[in-house]
C-alpha cells in the first residue's frame, strides 16, 4: 500500500482555517508565533539583568505591569501548539530526533543556515509586527493590508533568494 | 455573540486556556500538513512542492469567508477582531528579511515550533537563531526605530482601499487563489523531484 504521509493540503488548509476562525471567534484575534520567540527572550533578558530590561525601552513594558512576561495569550498558544505538533506526530509515527537535510549538504553546514534562517527570520517578524502565522495569514483573514503586503513580500524575497542558497535544497 | 472572551468579558485564566486549546489546534494542522518538515517547504521555492500554497491560502480564505459569514449573521462583531496596523516600510522591509530567512532556513517560525516539536534538530537550532534574532532586535530598536515606525497608514483594509464590499474582495481572493492552485499542481509536475519528495 502506497501510504500517504501527510494530510491532503486542501484537507489541512480547511482545518489550519478552521483554527484561525475560532481563535477570531473566541479570543478575538488571530494566531502568532514570532511573537512567542520575542516573550521568551523578554523573559530570559529579565531573569539575567532586570536592570538592563527594566532600563531599555523596548523591555521595559513588559515588565511595567508586574506580570511575568510568558503570562499571555501567545505563550499560552505556543505551548498548546508543541503539544499540538507532538500529538500530530505521535499518531502519524513521526517523533524522531533528526537533522533534515539534503543529502547533498553536511549536518554543520544545514545547522548553520538553519540558525541564520532564524535570526533573519525573527528579526524581520519584529519589524513588520509578525510572521507568516501573525501578519500574512492572520493579517489577510482580517483583510489588512499590512496582511497582504507582508505576505507578498515574505514570499516574493524568498523566491528572489532561492537561486542563490539553491544548494541547501535541491 | 463573538468574539466571546471580549463580548462575554471572560476571565483573564479563561482566555488563556483558550489560548492553549488554540495553539494545540494550530500546531496538529501544520504538523498534519507537513510543515514540519523543511524541505517540503523549501518545496515551494523550487516547484517541486506546492504544500504551502495550498495549505496557506486554503486556510486564509475559510478563515476569512467564515468570519464575513458569522459577521453577516450577527455570530461576530469584526470590530472587536484585531485588525493589523500598516506600517507600510517596515512591513516591506521585515518581510523582505523574513523571505531571506525562509529560504536559507525552510522554516518559518510556526512551522519551524511544528517541526521541533517532532524532534527536529535543525528547527530547534532555527529557533535558537530566532531567539538571537528577537534579542537583536530589541537591543537594536533604538537604531532602527524610525524605520519602524514610518509611513504609518492605520489599521487600513485592503476592501476599502481597493473600493470594494468584502464579500466581493473574498470572492476575488478565492478565483485567485483556484487559478494559483492550478499552477501550482502543473508546477509539481514540471519541477517534480522524486528523489526528495519521496525522502519527505
Amino acid at each position: 500500500m502506497n501510504k500517504s504521509k501527510y494530510m491532503n493540503p486542501y484537507l489541512a488548509g480547511v482545518l489550519l482555517g478552521l483554527v484561525l476562525l475560532a481563535a477570531m471567534f473566541l479570543s478575538g484575534r488571530g494566531l502568532g508565533a514570532s511573537g512567542g520567540i520575542k516573550d521568551t527572550v523578554v523573559a530570559v533578558v529579565g531573569a539575567v539583568d532586570r536592570q538592563h530590561a527594566m532600563n531599555t525601552p523596548y523591555y521595559s513594558k513588559y515588565y511595567q505591569n508586574g506580570e511575568h512576561p510568558l503570562k499571555n495569550w501567545l505563550t499560552l498558544e505556543i505551548f498548546g501548539m508543541v503539544l499540538g505538533g507532538f500529538i500530530s506526530g505521535a499518531l502519524a509515527h513521526r517523533l524522531k530526533f533528526k537533522i533534515e537535510k539534503s543529502p547533498k549538504i553536511s549536518n554543520r553546514k544545514r545547522l548553520l543556515f538553519a540558525f541564520l534562517g532564524g535570526l533573519f527570520f525573527v528579526y524581520g517578524a519584529q519589524l513588520a509586527r509578525g510572521c507568516t502565522s501573525g501578519a500574512a495569514l492572520s493579517g489577510m483573514a482580517v483583510l489588512s493590508v499590512a496582511g497582504f503586503v507582508t505576505m507578498v513580500a515574505i514570499f516574493g524575497s524568498a523566491y528572489m533568494f532561492a537561486w542563490f542558497f539553491r544548494k541547501l535544497w535541491i | 455573540m463573538g468574539p466571546l472572551s471580549i463580548v462575554s468579558e471572560f476571565p483573564e485564566w479563561l482566555n488563556l486556556l483558550i489560548a492553549f486549546f488554540i495553539g494545540i489546534g494550530f500546531g496538529f494542522a501544520l504538523e498534519q500538513a507537513g510543515f514540519s518538515s523543511s524541505r517540503r517547504l523549501a518545496g515551494m521555492f523550487y516547484g517541486y512542492d506546492t504544500t504551502v500554497l495550498k495549505v496557506f491560502f486554503t486556510a486564509a480564505i475559510v478563515a476569512l469567508a467564515g468570519s464575513q459569514l458569522l459577521s453577516f449573521f450577527g455570530l461576530l462583531n469584526l470590530k472587536l477582531v484585531f485588525v493589523n496596523p500598516y506600517y507600510a516600510n517596515s512591513a516591506i522591509l521585515g518581510g523582505i528579511i523574513m523571505g531571506a530567512g525562509f529560504i536559507m532556513g525552510g522554516y518559518c517560525p510556526g512551522t519551524g515550533i511544528s517541526a521541533m516539536s517532532i524532534g527536529k534538530i535543525d528547527a530547534m537550532v532555527f529557533l535558537l537563531g530566532g531567539m538571537l534574532g528577537a534579542f537583536l532586535f530589541m537591543e537594536t530598536y533604538p537604531l532602527i526605530q524610525s524605520i519602524a515606525m514610518e509611513n504609518y497608514k492605520g489599521n487600513m483594509r485592503i476592501d476599502e482601499w481597493l473600493g470594494v464590499s468584502p464579500g466581493v474582495f473574498t470572492l476575488l481572493l478565492i478565483i485567485a487563489a483556484v487559478a494559483m492552485f492550478w499552477i501550482a499542481e502543473l508546477a509539481e509536475k514540471k519541477f517534480s523531484r522524486p528523489d526528495i519528495t519521496s525522502d519527505i
